[in-house]
C-alpha cells in the first residue's frame, strides 16, 4: 500500500506535498492517504482532499486526525459527510452532533448546478455582513462583492469542471502569516482543469508556449473563456477586481500551474510552473482583517 | 401608450421558480433576459420599458451580463421603427460597480433613474454623447440646430451624435428632434 502523509497543518501550500507523493503513482494504484498526524486544515485543505479522492481510479483509503479537537471539526465542518462516499475510512470518526460550527461560514458542501449556487449565497448571506465588518473591519459595501466573488467562483465548477465540485468558507484567525482574522473561500474541483477548458471551445490563444501556466494566466488574467460570447470572462475579472480593493488574495491551481493575485502582505509568487499534476481547478480567496480601521 | 414596468424579482421568481432575490449565476441571467424579452415583445410600437430592480438584492457579473449587457445589445441590434427602449430603476449603489463594469465591456450604456428620480447615463458614452445626452435632457427635447451653439460645433456634428444616441437607445427619435427617455410622457 502505498501511504500518502498528510502534513500537520493542511493548506493551499502544505497541500503540494501530498500531490508531490501522489505524482509517480498511477491513478489505478491504490493509496492510503494518513491524516493521522493533521492537526489543522483550512477550507482549501478540506475541499482539495475531497477532490483529490475524485482523481484515483481506485477508492483511497483515508486514516481521519488522531486529535480529537481537528477530528471533531471537520466532523462539523461536513467534511467526513463526504469523506465517507470518496474514501474507505479507516479507523474511528466522531458522530455528525447536527450543530454547525460557528467559525465555518459555510460547510464542505457540493457544488455541481446552478441552483447549488444560489443556495450557497444564500446560506451564508445573513452570517457575511457581521464576519466582514465586524471581524474583518470593512465597510458594509464589501458585503455585495464578496457574494459576487462567491458565486463567480463556484459558477467556474457549473460551467467548465464537467463534474461537480466543492466549496466550503471559513473565517479563522491566519496566525502562521498575518496574525489577523482572515476570511477563506475554497472551491476545489477534479473536472477537465482549464486548459482543457480553452482547448475544448478552440479558444487557444496563438501562442508558441502552450501549457497549463499560458491557459491559467489567459483565463484568470486575460478574462479568456471556452465560451466565445464577448461577455463571458468577467467572473475572474470581478473577483480580482473586489480583491484588489479589500486587499484580498486569489490563487489559481489547474493541472501542474498555479497563478495568484498577490497582495502587498503577502510574499506568495505570481506563478508557478512544474508543480505536481491534479485534475480540475482549485482556487482560494482569502480577504484579511483591515488592521488600519 | 400606457408606459410599462417590469419588476425584475417578480419576474426572476416567476422565471427561475425560487423565492430569493439574488440575481446570480449565467442560467439564472438567461432564464430572467428571456422572460423580460417576452414582455417586451408585447410591448411594441414605440413605447418605453421601465426595468425595476429595486427588490433585487445581490448580484454577480455572469448574471448581470444576461440581464442587462445581452438585452441591451439585443435591443439595439433591432429595428429602431418597431420601437424597445428601455430605462432602468431601483439599480443600488452597490448594484453599480457591477452594471457598469459589464456596461463597459460591451461598451454599451443606458438610462437608469436614481433614487431621487433624476435620470443618469451610466455604462461607456464619450465625453460629445454624454453633454448632448444631458443637453437634450435637460430640455425634454431638441433638434440639432438647437444644441449647436451651445455645443460649440456645428450642426452637423450635433446631429451625428445625437443620432448615434437614439441609435444606442438612449434618446428616442420625435418628428421633430430628440427626446429624452425620461420626458413626461415616457415613462410613469
Amino acid at each position: 500500500m502505498n501511504v500518502i502523509n498528510v502534513p500537520s497543518s493542511l493548506d493551499d501550500q502544505t497541500f503540494e506535498h501530498v500531490l508531490e507523493q501522489l505524482a509517480p503513482l498511477p491513478a489505478d494504484e491504490r493509496v492510503l492517504i494518513d491524516a493521522r498526524n493533521t492537526e489543522w486544515a483550512s477550507p482549501y485543505g478540506l475541499t482539495a482532499l475531497l477532490t483529490l479522492a475524485q482523481t484515483r481510479l481506485e477508492k483511497p483509503q483515508f486514516m481521519p486526525p488522531e486529535k480529537d479537537d481537528t477530528s471533531s471539526y471537520w466532523s462539523r465542518a461536513n467534511f467526513f459527510r463526504y469523506a465517507e462516499d470518496l474514501y474507505e475510512i479507516v479507523g474511528r470518526v466522531p458522530a455528525r452532533r447536527g450543530e454547525r460550527d460557528s467559525s465555518a461560514l459555510l460547510e464542505v458542501t457540493p457544488v455541481s448546478k446552478s441552483d447549488d449556487v444560489h443556495a450557497v449565497v444564500q446560506r451564508i448571506q445573513a452570517k457575511v455582513p457581521t464576519i466582514l465588518t465586524q471581524n474583518l473591519h470593512l465597510e458594509s459595501r464589501s458585503v455585495m462583492g464578496f457574494a459576487m466573488a462567491l458565486s463567480e467562483a463556484c459558477q467556474n465548477i457549473v460551467e467548465h469542471a464537467g463534474m461537480g465540485g466543492w466549496v466550503a468558507v471559513q473565517n479563522y484567525n491566519y496566525r502562521k502569516r498575518m496574525g489577523r482574522h482572515v476570511v477563506q473561500i475554497a472551491v476545489c474541483d477534479a473536472g477537465v482543469g482549464i486548459r482543457q477548458s480553452l482547448e475544448s471551445g478552440n479558444r487557444r490563444p496563438l501562442t508558441d508556449r502552450w501549457d497549463d501556466g499560458v491557459a491559467l494566466e489567459s483565463a484568470v488574467i486575460q478574462g479568456t473563456s471556452r465560451f466565445p460570447d464577448h461577455g463571458r470572462g468577467q467572473g475572474f475579472k470581478g473577483i480580482r477586481g473586489y480583491l484588489r480593493k479589500w486587499k484580498g488574495k486569489l490563487a489559481v491551481r489547474s493541472g501542474t500551474a498555479r497563478v495568484a493575485e498577490v497582495p502587498p502582505w503577502d510574499d506568495d509568487v505570481v506563478r508557478r510552473d512544474h508543480l505536481a499534476p491534479m485534475p480540475g481547478t482549485q482556487l482560494f480567496i482569502m480577504i484579511p482583517e483591515d488592521v488600519d480601521r | 401608450m400606457t408606459p410599462l414596468t417590469i419588476d425584475v424579482c417578480a419576474v426572476l421568481r416567476s422565471a427561475v421558480n425560487q423565492n430569493y432575490g439574488n440575481l446570480l449565476t449565467r442560467d439564472t441571467g438567461m432564464a430572467v433576459r428571456h422572460q423580460i424579452e417576452r414582455e417586451l415583445a408585447a410591448n411594441r410600437g414605440g413605447g418605453i420599458t421601465s426595468l425595476d430592480f429595486s427588490s433585487i438584492g445581490l448580484m454577480d457579473y455572469s448574471c448581470a451580463d444576461e440581464v442587462v449587457a445581452k438585452l441591451l445589445v439585443l435591443l439595439q441590434d433591432d429595428d429602431l421603427t418597431r420601437g424597445g427602449y428601455v430605462v432602468f430603476r431601483g439599480i443600488g449603489e452597490e448594484h453599480l460597480e457591477v452594471v457598469e463594469s459589464v456596461l463597459k465591456h460591451h461598451g454599451l450604456a443606458l438610462v437608469c433613474l436614481c433614487e431621487d428620480g433624476s435620470p443618469r447615463v451610466i455604462g461607456r458614452v464619450s465625453e460629445a454623447e454624454r453633454r448632448a445626452w444631458e443637453m437634450v435632457r435637460a430640455r425634454g427635447k431638441a433638434a440639432p440646430s438647437e444644441l449647436a451653439d451651445e455645443f460649440g460645433f456645428g450642426e452637423d456634428f450635433v446631429a451625428e451624435v445625437l443620432d448615434e444616441l437614439a441609435r444606442r437607445r438612449l434618446l428616442r427619435r420625435g418628428l421633430t428632434g430628440f427626446v429624452a427617455l425620461d420626458a413626461p410622457d415616457t415613462v410613469q
